[in-house]
């Protein structure tokens, strides 16, 4: 890196980093709320339907509409 | 088709099918663009090998560029329509704002030392992007400082709104003020000042980082609309 080395790399590092970790973050929020929704809906609660995110046809906000 | 893909049912339907598409899109870019910006590109006359911290730090630049005036109309949106998903989207693009301001600021302060001999100046270009950085702060913590969150998110919505006058401030900060930063060289009317070799690897990591963020941020969005199903659950529950 003609001596820019101590630059060069970590400028490519910090990057790295922030993309890494919100990639990984945001994944990570993703499987744990899914886990939650699951456990919920395991112990009855809610309309067994599958969660908003694999379901095109569901509601995943509270519409207003009627829930048991 | 804006409105009809404000129903977060409907929108998480097109999200899923462009999620995978858009990771794909994301990884060949980048790694194409890493390729082009490390090995396959010359060092510049001037700058020497530092010339490639341009391929992150200007990219980056414009993400946070993009994502605070991507950030502004979900805000407008959710003001004048309220659109929940607007909402969504911002509370999900936020934090992804800040990430790039943050990656902007430290590389070019990484730049900066051995160009300019100093990490920092308190010049136009570089305190508006500062102040960009702390608009997205603000945001993120005006969203979360409400018990009621339709409160907070109108308070977020609208300083959103008032922030991106400091948008065109950064653009035009180095025409409008003396600064070490230098002019414009891509996105100009006469053309780009720089050489294509040099222009490939900027426009892959550029476009990397848009289908980054866009995939990055659906799965945010994912995430959130879960939490709020969860959290209607438990209230639900506790209310019998």
């Amino acid at each position: 890196m003609g001596g820019y080395s101590a630059f060069v790399w970590p400028a490519y590092g910090v990057v790295a980093l922030v993309m890494v970790g919100f990639w990984l973050a945001a994944w990570r929020d993703l499987r744990r709320h899914r886990d939650e929704l699951a456990a919920l809906e395991a112990a009855g609660l809610g309309r067994r339907r599958p969660a908003p995110d694999t379901a095109p046809n569901s509601a995943p906000r509270n519409t207003g509409e009627a829930r048991p | 088709m804006f409105h009809r893909f404000a129903n977060p049912a409907r929108f998480m339907a097109l999200a899923n099918i462009l999620s995978p598409w858009l990771t794909v899109a994301a990884t060949g870019l980048l790694v194409a663009g890493l390729y082009f910006g490390l090995l396959a590109s010359p060092p510049d006359y001037q700058q020497g090998e530092t010339v490639r911290i341009m391929y992150v730090h200007v990219p980056a630049a414009w993400m946070a560029l993009f994502v605070y005036v991507a950030l502004a109309g979900a805000g407008g949106a959710f003001l004048i329509w309220r659109h929940p998903l607007a909402d969504v989207f911002a509370q999900a693009a936020a934090p992804l704002g800040a990430g790039f301001t943050a990656a902007a600021l430290i590389t070019g302060s990484l730049w900066g030392k051995p160009m300019w001999g100093t990490w920092w100046v308190w010049d136009a270009r570089l305190t508006s992007m500062l102040i960009l950085f702390l608009l997205y702060l603000g945001y993120i913590a005006l969203a979360n400082a409400f018990d009621n969150r339709e409160r907070g998110a109108r308070a977020a919505a609208l300083l959103a709104l008032v922030g991106v006058i400091n948008v065109p401030i950064i653009k035009f900060s180095v025409d409008w003020w003396n600064t070490l930063h230098q002019p414009a060289s891509v996105l100009k009317i006469d053309g780009p000042a720089i050489d294509p070799s040099m222009l490939l690897p900027l426009f892959l990591m550029a476009g990397g980082m848009k289908a980054y963020f866009l995939a990055v941020v659906i799965l945010r969005m994912r995430a959130r609309l879960l939490a709020r199903r969860v959290r209607a659950l438990r209230l639900a529950a506790v209310g019998g």
